[in-house]
């Protein structure tokens, strides 16, 4: 009688009955909140009358969008203005990127100079730009472009047929056509032939022990691609000259001011960020590295690209993903002064077609996929660089 | 042989040695004009100094205009001082009562004075709890008002100072807990569990704030029953919460991680259970480590507030930008709001960042002899 009662409560104290325990209270739970808000949302929109999927998708958008890299008007649908969204986001993303990698060596660099000056200047650099929110900074940039670069009408014109004012830089431009996309495709190719062609030779006069010219290799690598495609697809040249009219420029390819502060305030407040990452970087690698390598008779460059910096990356890297990824997401600020990318193309959607639900679960989706895209590929990087133990 | 004491001391009084008398100036000059390349550092960056400190001067001294109203501002090309005195009870409150100010300002001072306090070491006591248990009722009864005859102020009126302060430190308060919760269920052994974090801290970290702060502010109040509705403010609370519950989550591990495995086993050994080992044994070491990390959140988390903007709150940087939006200032007084924004939130943040490398040092306990490069 006392056994058969005990025994469930004796089953409690087992450690395995508990864990599965725990775990099916836990799923159980969340299933359930999950369950609940999804029928309040179903039963909402049922009484609002809103319709709910994705068929919106294939309506035509209706709205201009400023800056496009693929072809697009108002009659396109708005799956294809979300596209235009998502390549302005990636767009604007690679390009502060590598402006915050460059500026964020140099400044960290800097950090680290024997001359006091230049180490205080930097000290500052890194202070006012991680210290002040970036949004402040977006507002600013774009205020003082605004402010200092003249209206259209009297647009300057550094060089013949450039334009300089406050709606962006007008630069002339090539009409494109499908052999030009060729051509490109054709340089990327060059350049990752070469990129192998170089590392195969570098294998081999490892392996030999034998130095041997690797230049003539590599640029027929890298020029070979490029220059067969023109020959073969005879692209032309034809210019689209900016046409000056009286409110607006029209023709010729554009660098809008939302481009230009959104690349300056994300390129900027990032690379205060990646400066403190190689400061620390370089700092966490022993003064004997460098004692070493100067007793093995290595000079100054060669120890830093040989010894120093290999050491270094592997410190960097992890860091320097969080900063590209947050770079990445910090992109998304751009609706504060009107980029078109992807979030602000879905809110206008949104505002339009009242599928809220599904447009922020699209843009969503997008930023996490890629995230993860980033971090697997910055994984897969630092997993190269990363020490090698026994 | 000498003991590693008598080692040590010889080595001090070497480094402590002074340098030789005469080439103490030689010593002093090198490290700005050793080689030609560091005399054209050295000239180059005194010139970056001087115009960027002449240009500063003429801009906020010599040029300003102290007085007069936007007329005079936009005939002058200094800075406008008259538009921070005219405007700078609306920067820093916001749509609040006129008449009312004082509440908002004596609620920041509580906060501020409470906050400091804390940081105090010789102040660090459990006392503290309450103290924090009381500031954010007292500071919400006098925000709100209905109490002690205070005129109810509904949140629509909040904003400036005062709501981005409370936006981050709500954020960071109820995110806390929140983050505890979720880096202990990722680092559990229970599959199911683990799984359940590690999908919400990820989607949440792979994701913008803007992208949350939109998803509350629209579907928040979808996913409320009839009849309940949520303030915007208490919208973006929410999205600031599930942000900071991630982020901080990802710090707690690490420091969860850091803490030795001997420590587990100890307390397995002693007998204690889960829950007891984490909370006597674990946690307090972990989270003792990442105290500086987190005050470093912190930072990010209050300048992260003024992305509240985007959906239409009025945060502190929005109110100065409707100061500069007003019809008698507009396009005149730009810079000058910018600016004056820029500097309240540095100062904040680079004094909690001070904090944070304060801290860093005084909880340094771990006996680490090794010599700093």
């Amino acid at each position: 009688m006392a056994s058969s009662a005990s025994s469930p409560v004796r089953l409690l104290y087992d450690v395995r009955v508990r864990a599965v325990l725990y775990q099916v209270v836990a799923v159980a739970f969340v299933v359930g909140v999950g369950l609940y808000l999804f029928g309040n949302v179903s039963r909402k929109l049922a009484e609002q009358n809103i319709a709910t999927g994705f068929a919106y998708l294939s309506r035509p958008a209706g709205f201009v969008i400023s800056q496009s890299f693929i072809s697009y008007d108002s009659s396109d649908t708005y799956a294809r203005a979300l596209l235009v969204g998502i390549f302005n986001t990636i767009w604007v993303s690679i390009f502060a990127v590598t402006l915050s990698t460059l500026l964020g060596l140099l400044v960290g660099i800097a950090r680290l100079s024997r001359n006091p000056l230049l180490a205080f200047l930097a000290l500052i650099y890194v202070e006012a730009l991680r210290n002040v929110p970036l949004l402040l900074y977006l507002f600013l940039w774009y205020a003082l472009i605004v402010a200092v670069f003249p209206p259209v009408r009297e647009a300057w014109q550094p060089l013949p047929e450039v334009f300089l004012s406050n709606g962006g830089l007008i630069v002339p431009s090539l009409r494109w056509s499908p052999a030009h996309t060729g051509v490109l495709v054709a340089v990327i190719l060059g350049i990752v032939l070469g990129f192998f062609t170089a590392s195969m030779l570098r294998r081999r006069r490892v392996a030999s022990g034998q130095s041997e010219t690797a230049w003539p290799l590599i640029l027929v690598a890298l020029l070979g691609p490029p220059l067969l495609a023109i020959l073969l697809l005879q692209p032309d040249l034809v210019v689209n000259w900016p046409e000056k009219g009286r409110f607006r420029i029209t023709g010729g390819v554009q660098v809008t001011p939302e481009f230009t502060a959104l690349l300056v305030g994300l390129g900027l407040s990032a690379s205060a960020g990646i400066a403190e990452v190689v400061r620390a970087g370089i700092l966490s690698v022993g003064r004997g590295q460098w004692e070493a390598a100067r007793a093995v008779g290595l000079r100054d460059r060669l120890t830093m690209r040989l010894v120093v910096l290999p050491q270094a990356l592997r410190v960097i890297v992890p860091p320097l993903t969080s900063s590209y990824l947050s770079t990445f997401k910090n992109s998304s600020l751009a609706i504060a002064i009107g980029y078109p990318d992807l979030v602000m193309v879905s809110n206008t959607t949104m505002n339009q077609t009242g599928q809220a639900i599904e447009g922020i679960a699209i843009f969503m989706l997008v930023y996490l996929s890629m995230s993860i895209t980033i971090s697997l590929f910055m994984n897969w990087y630092n997993a190269r660089v990363a020490l090698v133990e026994r | 042989m000498a003991s590693v004491a008598e080692m040590e001391t010889l080595n001090l009084a070497r480094e402590d040695l002074p340098p030789p008398r005469g080439r103490a100036l030689t010593a002093r000059v090198k490290p700005f004009l050793g080689t030609p390349m560091n005399a054209v550092i050295t000239l180059a960056c005194l010139w970056l100094m001087y115009r960027l400190l002449t240009a500063a001067w003429g801009w906020l001294v010599t040029r300003a205009v102290l007085e007069g109203g936007p007329q005079a501002c936009k005939a002058g090309s200094g800075a406008c001082w008259p538009f921070l005195a005219a405007k700078l009870r609306f920067m820093i409150f916001g749509f609040y009562p006129y008449d009312e100010h004082w509440r908002p300002a004596l609620a920041v001072a509580l906060f501020l004075g409470a906050m400091i306090v804390s940081m105090i070491p010789r102040f660090w006591s459990r006392r503290l709890l309450w103290l924090w248990l009381a500031v954010p009722v007292i500071c919400g009864a006098l925000m709100y008002g209905g109490v002690f005859g205070l005129p109810v102020v509904s949140t629509t009126n909040w904003g400036g100072l005062p709501l981005s302060f409370m936006l981050s430190s709500v954020g960071l308060a109820f995110g806390f807990p929140l983050g505890v919760v979720l880096a202990l269920a990722r680092s559990s052994k229970l599959p199911a569990i683990q799984v359940i974090a590690i999908i919400f801290i990820e989607v949440v970290r792979g994701v913008p704030l803007v992208s949350i702060l939109f998803m509350a502010s629209v579907m928040l109040p979808l996913f409320m029953p009839d009849g309940i509705t949520v303030d915007k403010l208490l919208r973006a609370q929410t999205a600031i919460i599930i942000f900071a519950g991630a982020y901080i989550a990802e710090t707690v591990r690490g420091g969860l991680q850091a803490v030795p495995k001997g420590q587990h086993e100890a307390a397995a050994a002693l007998g204690l259970g889960y829950w007891l080992s984490m909370r006597k044994i674990i946690l307090p070491q972990a989270l003792k480590i990442v105290i500086p990390p987190l005050v470093n959140i912190f930072i990010g988390f209050f300048q992260d507030t003024t992305l509240v903007t985007i959906i239409g709150l009025l945060d502190f940087l929005d109110t100065v930008r409707a100061s500069l939006r007003d019809p008698n200032w507009q396009g005149i007084a730009v810079m000058e709001g910018y600016v004056f924004a820029a500097l309240v939130y540095a100062l904040f943040s680079y004094g909690m960042g001070s904090y944070s490398r304060f801290l860093e040092r005084r909880l340094k306990t771990d006996h680490d002899r090794s010599p700093a490069h």
